[in-house]
């Protein structure tokens, strides 16, 4: 990604919101990024075309997972040195919550940094921080900077 | 042993599920159902690119398709048709998505207790044998908001 290489050869962070910007996926979804120094909040704009349950209503599981899935993603760029977009291995939701028809938030931490792969946790949350309506782990192949090839 | 659906069914016309907005707007269609099995396909589309420079689709694109097939497949096994509630979704990647070719999931409920429902599905593009991403998943029966019995 032409972001990220510029990013890389100046030796610096990419624009998290233009890398996001950048991936016809996230737009679609309508995610957003809040960034204060360290500390990063991914943000889902509450839309229709989100909804899997008209009953409830509800958000769609695979949109709350797709959005965790991206947060852990977002969560890497910031913190690791990898030169290209992390890969997902494999992921484990837990839906805890139904998501209402509203804006939803998340974060993630990084709980094990390897050579290669690293552990991800993050958390979605709507009113309040401590009641989240899914929960993701997952490992997360990234290519680190003196990486011979592609993995 | 029961019988699966044909190994690939691309030429099956189905049906969108246009009453789900996100599967709507995935243009996710059900292929085949039967008892305790569903078929769904996503067509390949830009919007739903996860990396610009392979043009390789989104793992969240194969979340909700493998998400939406597991529902529907423990729909299909269900007596009585009541709201279902995603408790766990694992998805392993098995390799990434070819860019412009439409994405199909194959799920299966092999097991339906009083509570819940347990699905796994696979995503591939033409072979099942060779697959994309695999799944498993546990559905809760009924939802807090809409109980399982009685009137919500």
């Amino acid at each position: 990604m032409e972001i990220l290489n510029r990013a890389i050869a100046e030796n610096r962070k990419p624009d998290l919101q233009a890398l996001i910007d950048a991936i016809p996926y996230c737009r679609f979804l309508g995610i957003e990024i809040d960034r204060k120094g360290s500390e990063l909040t991914t943000i889902l704009r509450f839309d229709t075309k989100l909804i899997g349950n008209p009953v409830l209503p509800a958000l769609h599981g695979g949109v709350v997972g797709a959005f965790l899935e991206v947060t852990a993603l977002i969560q890497l760029m910031l913190e690791t040195e990898s030169q290209t977009l992390p890969k997902p291995v494999d992921i484990n939701i837990d839906y805890l919550r139904s998501g209402k028809p509203v804006d939803t938030y998340a974060r993630a931490i990084i709980t094990k940094h390897g050579r290669r792969v690293c552990n991800v946790r993050a958390e979605a949350w709507q009113d309040e921080h401590t009641r989240p309506i899914a929960a993701l782990h997952g490992h997360f192949l990234i290519r680190p900077k003196d990486a011979e090839t592609a993995t | 042993m029961t019988t699966h659906p044909p190994q690939h069914p691309a030429h099956k016309p189905g049906f969108v599920l246009a009453g789900v907005p996100h599967a709507a707007a995935l243009q996710l269609t059900v292929i085949e159902i039967s008892s305790g099995f569903a078929v769904c396909k996503v067509p390949y589309a830009e919007h739903l690119i996860g990396n610009p420079d392979t043009r390789v689709v989104h793992g969240g694109v194969i979340t909700s398709l493998l998400d939406n097939t597991c529902g529907i497949a423990v729909g299909s096994k269900l007596a009585t048709r009541g709201q279902i509630a995603t408790l766990d979704l694992r998805i392993d990647y098995m390799k990434p998505a070819t860019p412009d070719e439409d994405l199909f999931a194959f799920a299966e409920c092999y097991k339906v207790t009083k509570n819940i429902a347990f699905v796994r599905g696979v995503a591939y593009h033409t072979d099942r044998t060779d697959p994309i991403a695999t799944c498993a998943a546990a559905f809760m029966l009924g939802t807090a908001r809409a109980p399982k019995t009685g009137t919500p």
